[in-house]
């Protein structure tokens, strides 16, 4: 299962990217062990709009597959600046391409994010699942 | 869902790791949820074919003189007059009327049946049949390990299974069995199924598993448990665990039509299934389609407009011919069907009460 080298992944499967960069805005979307194990995506529920803030590590929506629904967990603090409408409308693209088109929503960080971790810890965390 | 260690690989494990399946644990067995797209795999067996592994099922012997009077007197089903090479769909009931498990029994020689049951369910089958049919001349033997099944399910299964046969499918009817040959194999050639398909089911020795699989592999598409799921709730067929539990009366879920109360003798719940039948069960299984896109899932509360819980959905998932959520639920005696939601997280989602099945093969 592929787990890009560039990216921070938090212990509830989403990832984060641009965390380096100047902007201060990151993009999150979920890993593809996560849209693995979860099937098909057939819905997408995202909590916050535009504008709206979420807290690293509280539920911001739910992700439901053919056979299961699991909580959407924000990994970073901040207020969220942009929605992919295109995964809300066709949330299976989230299992075809998790890293690229399947992102979910960018977030101007606030606070230093917390605990995530770099490829090598959520590779090893994702083996011993 | 990690599967334990101890769990049991069929003899189609290396042929399920080959195609790179999802496997999980089910009834303690490793089986196959899906290979690649389950709505694919869905999807072929409604418009051509696909291939299961059923190894997980349970194949349970009834033999000897008395072997039809000792499955009348377990099961709720007249199974003495069942013919040679037909099958029956039928349950193994407790002495309250609830249901054990959902069976299909094959009467494969006037002394000799063959009694499916579900994997969660075969020790209970095994152990039940065995201790009911002590009084009789009837031997029962749970042979499941030197067996496996694998199915062929749809539209184009009959082409498929023809053309590596040599029996002719066409005098093989829906619910019957013979014994041939398949790609070079001893197997029971069953035209029954899961999907609300045409289809066979093939019991053949664990041995040769692999070569039956592999006579289809590139022209039917497997398809793990996943699309099997799916398959039969859209065909309205209930699962045990499910629709069907020890909790539950063959008249709850609208299966009153298999206990036979006029087959001669007494028989394991007749008395408590006789009461039933004669008062209407306080609840009932219907059909649910989802407005929305979420779907009901087992669980779940089915609420009225003014947000009352008048019952419970006992399978639910988006259904791929439908293009909608659909869900099978028990609904509270006396309750309307107008103006009905499920609760999803919370949440009321309107739901229209329909017919079952959902889905019919034209």
């Amino acid at each position: 299962m592929s787990v890009p080298e560039e990216l921070r992944y938090s212990e509830e499967h989403e990832w984060v990217a641009g965390l380096d960069g100047e902007s201060g805005i990151v993009t999150v979307g979920i890993t593809a062990h996560a849209a693995d194990a979860l099937g098909e995506i057939v819905f997408l529920e995202l909590q916050p709009a535009e504008g709206d803030t979420v807290e690293a590590g509280e539920s911001c929506g739910e992700v439901e597959s053919t056979k299961s629904v699991s909580e959407l967990y924000s990994p970073v603090t901040g207020e969220v600046t942009a929605v992919n409408a295109a995964v809300i409308d066709e949330p299976k693209v989230i299992n075809d391409d998790p890293y690229g088109e399947g992102w979910i929503f960018k977030v101007r960080i606030a606070d230093e994010p917390g605990d995530l971790l770099d490829a090598t810890a959520y590779g090893k965390l994702i083996e011993e699942d | 869902m990690p599967a334990e260690p101890s769990a049991v690989k069929t003899p189609l494990y290396d042929v399920h790791l080959g195609l790179s399946a999802q496997l999980v644990d089910f009834a303690g067995h490793l089986m196959p949820l899906r290979y690649a797209s389950e709505t694919a795999e869905h999807r072929a067996v409604r418009t051509a074919a696909g291939l299961f592994d059923l190894s997980h099922m349970g194949e349970i012997f009834v033999t000897g003189a008395e072997a039809a009077a000792a499955l009348d007197y377990a099961l709720v089903g007249n199974l003495s007059a069942l013919a040679v090479g037909r099958a029956r769909y039928t349950m193994l009931c407790a002495h309250d009327g609830g249901v054990l498990d959902d069976l299909i029994v094959y009467r494969l020689a006037d002394e000799t049946f063959l009694v499916v049951a579900n994997a969660a369910n075969r020790a209970v089958v095994g152990a039940a049949l065995t201790e009911r049919a002590a009084g009789f001349d009837a031997a029962v033997e749970d042979r499941s390990d030197a067996y496996a099944l694998v199915a062929l399910q749809g539209p184009d299964a009959a082409v498929l299974l023809a053309a590596v046969t040599d029996v002719p499918l066409d005098g093989l009817r829906y619910y019957a069995i013979l014994a041939g040959r398949v790609g070079g194999v001893d197997a029971l050639i069953a035209r029954t199924g899961y999907t609300g398909e045409d289809g066979f089911e093939l019991f053949v020795s664990a041995r040769d598993a692999v070569a039956v699989w592999k006579t289809f592999e590139d022209k039917a598409t497997p398809a793990g448990l996943a699309a099997r799921d799916s398959l039969r709730l859209e065909a309205g067929m209930p699962l045990y665990g499910h629709e069907l539990t020890a909790e539950t009366s063959p008249f709850d879920a609208n299966l009153g039509r298999v206990v036979k109360l006029d087959k001669p003798g007494d028989f394991v719940g007749k008395a408590a299934l006789a009461a039933q039948a004669a008062t209407p069960p306080g609840r009932r299984l219907v059909g649910l389609v989802a407005r929305g896109r979420r779907a009901p899932r087992q669980g779940y509360a089915v609420v009225t407009a003014d947000g009352t819980p008048c019952g419970v959905v006992t399978s639910g998932a988006p259904s791929p011919t439908l293009g909608r959520p659909v869900a099978m639920a028990y609904l509270d005696g006396g309750v309307a069907e107008e103006g009905l939601a499920v609760d999803v997280r919370g949440r009321p989602e309107a739901v229209d009460v329909v017919a079952l099945p959902f889905y019919k093969r034209s």
